[in-house]
């Protein structure tokens, strides 16, 4: 520990920390552009300057280590005399552009200038223009306005391992670019605009759309992938403009993958906003009424055990709770929450969930992928496992498809004939998960829904065990979801209750009535003609095409949810707009719907409804408490009745921009798709043999 | 004494005889009252009337939908929606200002960058229905182009204390 003095305030800041830090311990405000906490030190934009005594000099606070007994002062005469001069240099290229600039209003540059900046320019020479690189359908680029603070050079070559930025030329010469103009490639590229310190990299699809003072900011969750990553929703009227990510160190650091964060335009396009009810071979607009008799007909109608209900990908915890206590109270035990058909063991909460949880990732010396592409699946996630990588030496092997995952990863093979070599001991990397001391091992959901999952789901714990993944202070076993609701259906017990029928049993027939709640990523066209569909859900997908009544229900912006990543962690998001039309909360649908079938749910409140589920389910009754599981069950899932097979892995989806009906709906996600297919990463042409 | 002589001196109507002389000299002065709508009186250049969008003399609107005008209302009577133009430039889709709603401040003209908005000397718009002083981007427009001498004189004439 060394001890500095900023500004006559004496703290203690660890060794090798830079006085940057240590002004900041002190809460002292240091202007910086190049300076980020989770990128490298560039030291290149000069404006932390600060005075250390016996220093002839001001010096860069972000690359100057802190040494015991400095004394530091951060606004001396000298000190701002100083930062005036620099944001003077950064001045004479910057166009004076600010109100045609995106960035206006949350530029560092204009908040810095008010600081820092003179009122005239004493500039009179020609400004520097550079042209305007097209980097795809995401990240506009004006790199006039560029003060070459190498901050996006230095994410996507050490966050997103995608070194595909770099500086060319020197001085005034200098542009940062692709060297060859394309499109970004980086799932979490829009990350970049929010590290842009100017107006250089700004949002595309929400160029000029609006003001940040205009905008009303609602904490919520992304939904899109089961990272859980933690989001700040910009919403103007009835619309929402744009999805930020807010810093949650224990999840998504302060990234966001480009699918959660571009598709809300999704959010506006093919949406549900009526009741429908299907005469003969069309859809018609009904009421509410109409829609719940036609419900209460064809259910009174049948045996309890021929009504079935699947929820899908994006559902929240209350609705899901809700419907499973309608179907409870209707006498039902036909539900299921794995709308991709997976049947595995979930009789423990640690068989399904993220074990070792996001940020323990950072204690793992040796990581074992199985039929999961997290840089698709959790690109938020995987860049934790890079940044792991990074910080130190970690074996990591991977199992599936061979793709980029950013890091080097040894790819043992691409089917699960890999788990018995290494479970023998005859695979060269089972001596590197002997020898690892915090091995974890990450199975993707993908491949749990293969009709062998269960078995698979068994032969990963047992590999677990073997390799001492499984003890009381370290959890090694992990299930990487890529369904946002997956992890709280299973808590919920949204699963076949004893004699009930799974997805796949429900969707072949096995139900006269099958409740759709968002199930948009089942096997839709499974389902047989003579079954009644009722679709609840907010897209016009897959699901309501098929449908005999759709219920309209609330995307994720437009409702208080509680959500559950795949660690377990449990999250609440809030509500930023309205639904659309007469759509409303899919809690409210399902008790209107349970009063119209004479078995009214006990709760008229989301209160009400929560107090009830934290009852049943006491982790969500606090929802900020977070634990790590300990591994207790060396025993493990039930393997199920199919072997094992040798089947390759496949991916989950075709690409990672579509996986789900806001995507889906999305323009920009569809302009992705065409800038990135049909080149698309996702497998090397090996996904056709 | 006193008292009488005060009686005397109002018996000779000094007062009165004053009010009429000095009705007289004004009769024979110019007249103040103007003949309204014929005559109307000089207004500043800093007077604020009616609005209106310019454009420069290329026939490109000026407005770049930078919302500053939006943002410093205090009556927030002014509404801007913007979108890339098919050229990739900053434009409005939609301009509104509630003229129910304007205070007449000129806040939004000080605010304006690039001298788009401007407070005109109109202020002859008195209208029959509340909905004719709703007005759009194509009436403020409209607005610019009927003025534009007046406005660029206007503007001319109080550059010296900008």
């Amino acid at each position: 520990m060394a001890k500095v003095i900023v500004d006559g305030i004496e703290v203690e800041i660890a060794n090798g920390s830079s006085v940057l830090q240590a002004c900041e311990a002190a809460g002292k405000e240091i202007p910086r552009f190049c300076y980020h906490e989770r990128l490298s030190v560039a030291g290149n934009c000069r404006m932390c300057l600060v005075e250390v005594e016996k220093m002839p000099k001001p010096v860069a606070s972000c690359g100057q280590p802190v040494a015991d007994g400095m004394v530091v002062f951060t606004d001396t005469e000298n000190v701002r005399r100083a930062r005036r001069g620099v944001m003077e240099f950064l001045l004479i290229n910057h166009p004076l552009d600010c109100p045609i600039c995106d960035q206006g209003g949350e530029c560092d540059l204009q908040d810095e200038a008010v600081s820092y900046g003179r009122d005239t320019s004493r500039y009179d020479e020609a400004k520097r223009a550079v042209s305007q690189p097209d980097w795809g359908p995401l990240v506009k680029t004006t790199m006039t306005r560029c003060i070459h603070c190498t901050r996006c050079i230095r994410f996507s070559t050490e966050i997103a391992g995608v070194p595909e930025l770099g500086a060319t030329a020197r001085g005034e010469s200098m542009q940062v670019g692709t060297y060859v103009e394309k499109a970004l490639s980086s799932e979490l590229s829009g990350n970049l605009i929010d590290l842009c310190p100017v107006g250089a990299l700004t949002a595309k699809p929400y160029a000029f759309t609006a003001r940040p003072w205009e905008l009303r900011k609602t904490d919520s969750v992304d939904v899109l992938d089961a990272g859980g990553a933690n989001i700040r929703i910009d919403a103007r009227g009835a619309e929402v403009l744009r999805i930020l990510p807010r810093m949650n160190d224990a999840v998504n650091e302060e990234w966001l993958g480009d699918k959660s964060r571009f598709s809300v335009d999704g959010l506006k396009r093919r949406r549900l906003d009526q009741p429908w009810l299907r005469d003969g071979a069309r859809l018609r607009p009904a009421t509410w009424d109409e829609c719940f008799a036609a419900i209460a007909a064809r259910i009174k109608a049948v045996a309890p055990s021929r009504i079935g209900a699947i929820a899908g990908d994006l559902m929240d915890v209350e609705s899901m709770f809700a419907l499973r206590d309608l179907f409870t109270s209707l006498g039902s035990g036909n539900l299921d929450c794995r709308a991709d058909g997976a049947r595995f063991d979930a009789s423990q909460r640690q068989f399904y969930v993220f074990n070792t949880s996001i940020a323990g990732i950072e204690d793992a010396d040796a990581i074992l992928i199985i039929g999961s592409n997290p840089r698709h699946e959790a690109p938020v996630l995987n860049a934790r496992i890079r940044k792991r990588y990074l910080a130190s030496p970690t074996f990591i092997g991977h199992i599936g498809l061979p793709h980029d995952l950013t890091y080097p990863a040894m790819h043992l093979g691409t089917d699960p004939s890999v788990l018995a070599a290494l479970t023998d001991g005859s695979h060269p990397f089972a001596a590197t998960l002997r020898a690892a001391k915090t091995p974890m091992l990450i199975l993707g959901a993908g491949a749990l829904a293969r009709p062998d999952g269960a078995a698979l789901h068994a032969a990963a714990w047992a590999l677990a065990a073997q390799f001492n993944m499984l003890r009381a202070d370290w959890h090694g076993f992990n299930i990487l979801h890529h369904a946002a609701a997956r992890v709280g259906g299973l808590d919920l017990g949204f699963l076949p209750a004893a004699g009930g029928q799974d997805t796949r049993a429900m969707l072949d027939g096995g139900v006269d009535v099958l409740w759709l709640l968002g199930a948009d990523n089942a096997d839709i066209a499974a389902i047989p003609p003579e079954t009644f569909v009722i679709y609840q859900g907010h897209h016009g997908d897959a699901g309501a095409a098929r449908a005999d009544v759709i219920l309209p229900g609330a995307a994720y912006t437009e409702k208080d949810g509680i959500y559950v990543n795949t660690e377990g962690r449990v999250q609440q998001g809030f509500i930023a707009v309205k639904p659309p039309g007469s759509a409303r909360e899919d809690w409210r649908i399902i008790r209107a719907a349970s009063a119209s079938l004479g078995q009214p749910l006990v709760y008229d409140t989301l209160a009400a409804l929560r107090t009830r589920l934290a009852a049943a389910h006491p982790h969500f009754a606090a929802p900020a408490a977070f634990r790590r599981l300990a591994a207790t069950d060396l025993q493990g899932p039930a393997p199920g009745q199919v072997a094992l097979s040798n089947a390759p892995f496949t991916a989950v989806a075709a690409n990672y921009y579509q996986t789900d009906p806001i995507s889906r709906a999305s323009p920009t996600m569809a302009a992705c798709v065409a800038a990135h297919s049909p080149a698309d990463n996702t497998n090397f042409g090996l996904a056709a043999e | 004494m006193r008292r009488l002589g005060r009686m005397a001196w109002a018996l000779v109507l000094a007062e009165i005889l004053g009010g009429l002389w000095l009705t007289l000299r004004y009769f024979f002065r110019p007249k103040a009252t103007l003949n309204y709508p014929y005559e109307k009186n000089p207004i500043s250049p800093r007077f604020k009337g009616e609005h209106a969008l310019r454009r420069y003399p290329n026939g490109e609107e000026r407005c770049i939908a930078c919302k500053l005008c939006e943002a410093v209302c205090p009556a927030q009577a002014i509404t801007i929606e913007a979108e890339p133009r098919d050229d990739g430039s900053r434009r409005t889709t939609r301009y509104d200002i509630d003229m129910t709603k304007c205070i007449y401040c000129g806040l939004c003209e000080e605010a304006c960058p690039v001298d788009a908005i401007v407070e005109g000397p109109n202020f002859e718009f008195a209208t029959e229905t509340r909905e004719e002083l709703l007005y759009d981007k194509a009436k403020l427009l409209d607005n610019g182009d009927r003025w534009e001498p007046e406005l660029a004189k206007r503007l001319e004439l109080d550059a010296p204390y900008r």
